[in-house]
C-alpha cells in the first residue's frame, strides 16, 4: 500500500482542515446529543437494543428463508426481482431497464448501496441524467463527491459553501438560511420528479411477509422518486430483510432515534409491488435488485455475520472520536466511520481498506451506541488478527511483537530489559519526560510528553520492603 | 481478606507510585496484599495490534501467577478489561487454559470496582482540597461498567470539589498502539481531551488508567499546563496520608 492511498495519510490531510471538523463537530453533537435525549426521555432503550437485536440475528440466521418469502411476495406483486452478485450484475441490470425504457432522465433518493456499486457514474456513461434528490446528496452531487456519513452525506458541507454551490445551479438571491437553500432545492427537484423516466429508491427494510418496501425519509422525497416516475428500481442489500410489519415496528423506534435523534421518522413510505389497476398512484412496472456484493461471504462467519446485522443509522459515526477528527472521507471507502472500518474491508475481500481497522482506538463507543448491539470494537481487533494471520504482519511491527514475546513471557527477562531501557534513556529524559522524536517514539512526542522510566520499579520496591519488613 | 495484585507493566515500569498507592489502598482496607513475581503484561499491546499468538505467550504468566490467588485486583479498566472480556477466547483453543482464563477473569477486579463493590470501602479518611475532574477510561467504563466506583470514592473525600469534565466519556486517544501507529489522529484526540480538562477549570485530573493519564497528561505538559495528573489511587492514598517513599 502506497503511503498516498493509506487512511492516515488521508487522516493528515483531514486534520489541517478546520472547516471540516469544524462541521463534523458541530453537526455530531447535535445528532449524538439528540439521540441521548430521545433515547432517555423514551424509555427501556436497552430493553429495546436487545430486541433490536434478536430480531436481526433472527433474520441473518435464516436470511435464506427470508429472501425467498421476500422475493416471492414481490413477484406475486407483480415486481421484477433480480438476485445480483456483484456490481457489475447490478449495473447489466439497470442497463438493460435504461435501454429497454429508452431513459434519458433518473431520479434518486438516498441509497448507499447505489453508492457502492458506482451507479451515478455508470448511469453518466449512458447518456442518462442522475438527479439526487436527498438535499445532502443532491448537495454533494453538485460538489462532485461522494457521501462523507450514511445519513448526513453533506456533513462535511458548511452554509456558505452549499449556497456557493447552489448559485452555481442558477440558485439567485440566496442567503445561508436554511429556509432559503430549502426552498431553491424544492424548486429545482420538482421539475426534476415530473420529468424523469425512472425513479431509483434504496431500501431501509424489506418485509418478508408482504412483500413491501419500507424507505425511512425527512424529506418525503422518496415517496416522489418511488411513484412519480413510471418505472421505480429498489436497491438493496441483501441483508435489509425484516421478517414481519411487527419487527418493522420496531426498527421504526431504532432508526430515527439512533440515526438523527429523531422520536419518528417525517416520512415511511411502504411500497408495495407496483401500481394496480384502480391506484391513483405508483410506477407502473417494478425492479427490486438484490445484491449480495461480498455480504453473502459473512455468513456462517462466527467472527463477522453480525455485520449484516446493521441497519446504517449511523450512530457508530456519531459517536466515534476518530470520525470526528478526521470525517468520513479520509476513510477512503464508500462507508465511513467504525462499521465503514470493520465492513469495508469484508466486502471487498482483497488489499483495499486493509489499514481501515487500525483507525480506531478500540474505545468501543461504537458498539454502546449501536441499535442492534453489534460488536464492532471486537471486530475491528478480529480484522488486525486476520491481517496479520494472512501477511504475517508488517516488517517492523513483526519485529517488535516477536521481542516483546520473548521479553515479557518471562518476569527476569522483562526486568533486565527495564534495566537497560532505563539506562539508555538517559540521554534523552529531562525532568522525568522524554520529548526527543527517537524510534517508534517519535509519533508521540510530536505533539505529547512521554513518561521516563522511574529510577525504581514497583517489584523492585516490593521486594526491598518485603526483606525490609522481616529485618524490621 | 487475601488479595493478589496485578500492578501492570506500565505502572510497574513507569508509575511505581500508583501501585504503591494500590497496595497501601488495599492494605488499609484490611487486606491480606501480595505480588507474585512471574505477572508481567496483560499482552493488550499484542492482541490490540492483532498478533494474538504473542498474546497469548505473554497472557500465560498471569495464568500462571495467579493460579492459586482468591482475588486479583489491578489499578487498571483496560488491563482487567483485557483479561475479563478477552481471555476466554483468547485461549478457547486449550480446554485446560480456557479454563483458567475463566477463572482468572471472574476473580479479577479494577480496583474502585473491588474497594466499592466487593469490600464496600468507599471512604479512606483524609482531605484534599483542590478542584478535581474525573475522566473515565474506556475500557473501565465500557468494557467492565465501572461508571460509578471512582466518583463514590471521590465524594466521600473531605473538602474535595469535583467538577465535570465536558465530554468526559470520549475517549482521550491513547488506544496502546494506535497512539503510535495513528499517532496524528491519536494526538488530535488528546488536544481535544486537554482543552476540555482545561475548561473544567480543575487543578487536578484523575482516573483509572495511566495508558489514558499518560497521554492526556503528555498533552497538558507539552502545553505548560499546570493541571496535576493522578491515579484514584494516588489521590485517595495523599488524602489518607498512606503515601511511601519509592525507593528500593
Amino acid at each position: 500500500m502506497s503511503a498516498q492511498s493509506s487512511v492516515r495519510h488521508r487522516a493528515n490531510i483531514a486534520l489541517r482542515d478546520d472547516f471540516l471538523r469544524g462541521a463534523v463537530h458541530f453537526t455530531t453533537d447535535r445528532l449524538r446529543n439528540r439521540k441521548q435525549a430521545v433515547t432517555e426521555d423514551f424509555g427501556n432503550w436497552e430493553a429495546w437494543r436487545d430486541r433490536g437485536e434478536a430480531i436481526r440475528r433472527h433474520t441473518i440466521e435464516h436470511l435464506d428463508f427470508y429472501l425467498a418469502q421476500f422475493a416471492d411476495n414481490l413477484e406475486r406483486l407483480g415486481a421484477h426481482v433480480h438476485f445480483c452478485a456483484n456490481a457489475n450484475e447490478a449495473l447489466a441490470v439497470v442497463t438493460d431497464i435504461v435501454r429497454d425504457k429508452a431513459a434519458r432522465r433518473v431520479v434518486k433518493s438516498k441509497s448507499m448501496v447505489t453508492e457502492e456499486v458506482h451507479l451515478n457514474h455508470h448511469l453518466e456513461q449512458l447518456g442518462v441524467q442522475v438527479i439526487e434528490t436527498d438535499l445532502g446528496e443532491y448537495i454533494v452531487q453538485l460538489a462532485h463527491e461522494t457521501p462523507s456519513h450514511i445519513i448526513i452525506p453533506a456533513i462535511h458541507k458548511t452554509r456558505e459553501q452549499i449556497k456557493a454551490l447552489f448559485e452555481q445551479d442558477g440558485g439567485q438571491n440566496l442567503t445561508t438560511e436554511t429556509r432559503d437553500l430549502v426552498a431553491f432545492a424544492r424548486r429545482r427537484l420538482r421539475e426534476m420528479y415530473l420529468t424523469a423516466d425512472i425513479g431509483i429508491t434504496g431500501c431501509n427494510f424489506g418485509i418478508a411477509e408482504t412483500g413491501s418496501i419500507a424507505l425511512f425519509t425527512n424529506e418525503g422525497n422518496a415517496d416522489l422518486v418511488a411513484n412519480l416516475p413510471k418505472t421505480h428500481i429498489v436497491f438493496m442489500g441483501m441483508e435489509r430483510v425484516l421478517p414481519t410489519l411487527a419487527d418493522l415496528e420496531v426498527f421504526a423506534h431504532l432508526l430515527p432515534k439512533s440515526a438523527t435523534g429523531q422520536n419518528t421518522i417525517t416520512y415511511l413510505s411502504m411500497i408495495t409491488g407496483p401500481r394496480r389497476p384502480g391506484d391513483k398512484d405508483g410506477a407502473e412496472e417494478m425492479h427490486v435488485i438484490i445484491l449480495d456484493n461480498g455480504r453473502s461471504r459473512q455468513l456462517g462467519d462466527p467472527d463477522f455475520q453480525a455485520v449484516l446485522h446493521c441497519i446504517r443509522c449511523g450512530a457508530c459515526l456519531n459517536v466515534c472520536p476518530v470520525y470526528r477528527q478526521i470525517g468520513g472521507h479520509a476513510y477512503g471507502s464508500v462507508y465511513p466511520g467504525p462499521i465503514g472500518a470493520v465492513l469495508s474491508p469484508l466486502l471487498e475481500g482483497g488489499e483495499a481498506y486493509q489499514d481501515l481497522p487500525y483507525a480506531s482506538s478500540l474505545c468501543g463507543a461504537c458498539y454502546e451506541a449501536c441499535p442492534v448491539k453489534i460488536p464492532l470494537h471486537d471486530m475491528l481487533v478480529k480484522e488486525r488478527q486476520r491481517f496479520v494471520a494472512k501477511t504475517g504482519g508488517k516488517t517492523g511491527e513483526k519485529a517488535a511483537f516477536a521481542a516483546y514475546r520473548v521479553t515479557f513471557a518471562d518476569h527476569r527477562r522483562y526486568l533486565r530489559a527495564i534495566r537497560i531501557a532505563r539506562r539508555l534513556q538517559g540521554a534523552f529524559a529531562r525532568d522525568g519526560v522524554i520529548q526527543a522524536k527517537i524510534g517508534p517514539l517519535a509519533g508521540w512526542t510530536g505533539a505529547r510528553d512521554f513518561p521516563a522510566l522511574g529510577d525504581v520499579t514497583f517489584r523492585e520496591w516490593w521486594i526491598a520492603r518485603k526483606r525490609g519488613t522481616k529485618r524490621g | 481478606m487475601k488479595v493478589s495484585l496485578f500492578v501492570t507493566c506500565i505502572v510497574d515500569a513507569v508509575f511505581p507510585k500508583v501501585g504503591i498507592a494500590t497496595t497501601r489502598l488495599l492494605e488499609a482496607s484490611g487486606c491480606e496484599v501480595d505480588f507474585p513475581i512471574g505477572q508481567t503484561c496483560c499482552g493488550q499491546p499484542a492482541f490490540n495490534s492483532g498478533y494474538a499468538d504473542e498474546a497469548r505467550h505473554v497472557a500465560r504468566t498471569l495464568l500462571e501467577a495467579f493460579a492459586d490467588a482468591d482475588a486479583v485486583v489491578s489499578p487498571s479498566g483496560s488491563c482487567v478489561g483485557m483479561i475479563r472480556h478477552y481471555y476466554p477466547a483468547l485461549f478457547a483453543g486449550d480446554p485446560a487454559l480456557a479454563e483458567e482464563a475463566r477463572r482468572l477473569a471472574e476473580k479479577t477486579y479494577e480496583l474502585s470496582q473491588f474497594l466499592v463493590r466487593r469490600l464496600q470501602k468507599v471512604d479512606f479518611g483524609g482531605r484534599f482540597p483542590h478542584r478535581v475532574t474525573f475522566h473515565p477510561s474506556c475500557h473501565g467504563s465500557r468494557l467492565l461498567g465501572v461508571r460509578e466506583e471512582p466518583l463514590e470514592l471521590l465524594r466521600h473525600v473531605r473538602d474535595l470539589e469535583l467538577v465535570d469534565l465536558p465530554y468526559a466519556r470520549d475517549c482521550c486517544g491513547f488506544g496502546g498502539t494506535f497512539s503510535v501507529k495513528m499517532s496524528e489522529i491519536s494526538s488530535a484526540m488528546a488536544e481535544e481531551k486537554a482543552e476540555n480538562v482545561l475548561g473544567s477549570g480543575a487543578d487536578v485530573l484523575v482516573s483509572t488508567d495511566m495508558g489514558c493519564l499518560m497521554n492526556i497528561g503528555g498533552t497538558l505538559s507539552r502545553r505548560g499546563a499546570r493541571v496535576r495528573v493522578m491515579h484514584l489511587a494516588e489521590l485517595l492514598a495523599e488524602a489518607a496520608g498512606l503515601t511511601e517513599e519509592v525507593t528500593a
